[in-house]
């Protein structure tokens, strides 16, 4: 379901949206959020012939739309790309649960 | 936390102005100041300078607040509350053109994540800019 190779610069990633209603606003504010706490450049898409989005950018990502069941990439260059890929994936990967306060 | 851009919310209805603070409070979480400020004192429709400044003091941060508004009224208030801040202050307050409700949820997320007012701002913005 998931598979994090190191790709030249880029550390890239992929993950299945389970989370019912899809990319919606909720889903949208925790992935940017997350994707904020890492220095790399991340980039998301929902589908192999879509444009790569910037995941830090919320309405860009709240634009995606992915639907569920969409293949969600991931990919990322920079010193924590590594870090970043994984906790994103993870986050997809585990239907975007609530954390902290 | 003080490293966090603050947001206030200004609509016209006490309501619109609650709903949409705690849809940021439960979309975006708790790390961000949101205040907010709606209706006139009498529970009417409308908004009033004092309370604008009150909202600006209670999601005061070093780092500046960004306002959003709904219509009319709310935005030249929130101008004239502006205004009425100490000068040093003044600079570090914006009111955002964007819609109040979207733009509020996407600014407080730009800013749990430490950004500039400025960017903060832009980030509200990007959503009138089409």
């Amino acid at each position: 379901m998931l598979e994090t190779s190191a790709n030249g610069p880029f550390v890239t990633g992929k993950v299945r949206l389970e989370h019912a209603v899809g990319m919606h606003a909720r889903p949208a504010v925790k992935l940017t959020k997350l994707a904020k706490r890492f220095q790399a450049q991340i980039s998301i898409r929902a589908s192999e012939t879509a444009d790569w989005i910037n995941a830090k950018s919320v309405a860009k990502v709240m634009a995606l739309r992915a639907p569920r069941h969409s293949m969600i990439e991931i990919k990322a260059h920079g010193e924590d790309a590594e870090a970043a890929v994984a906790a994103l994936v993870d986050l997809v990967a585990t239907d975007f649960p609530d954390v902290g306060p | 936390m003080s490293d966090m851009v603050g947001i206030v919310i200004v609509s016209h209805s006490n309501d619109i102005a609650k709903g949409t603070a705690d849809m940021v409070r439960q979309m975006v979480g708790g790390e961000v100041k949101v205040a907010f400020c709606g209706g006139d004192p009498d529970g009417g429709l409308g908004t009033n300078v004092g309370g604008i400044m009150d909202a600006i003091n209670d999601a005061w941060s070093p780092k500046g607040v960004a306002i959003l508004v709904d219509l009319g009224g709310a935005e030249t208030n929130s101008e004239m509350a502006v205004e009425m801040l100490e000068p040093e202050r003044r600079g570090l307050v914006v009111v955002c053109n964007a819609p109040i409700v979207e733009g509020a949820v996407m600014a407080a997320t730009e800013a749990a994540g430490g950004s500039s007012l400025e960017q903060v701002r832009a980030v509200a913005e990007e959503l009138s800019a089409g």
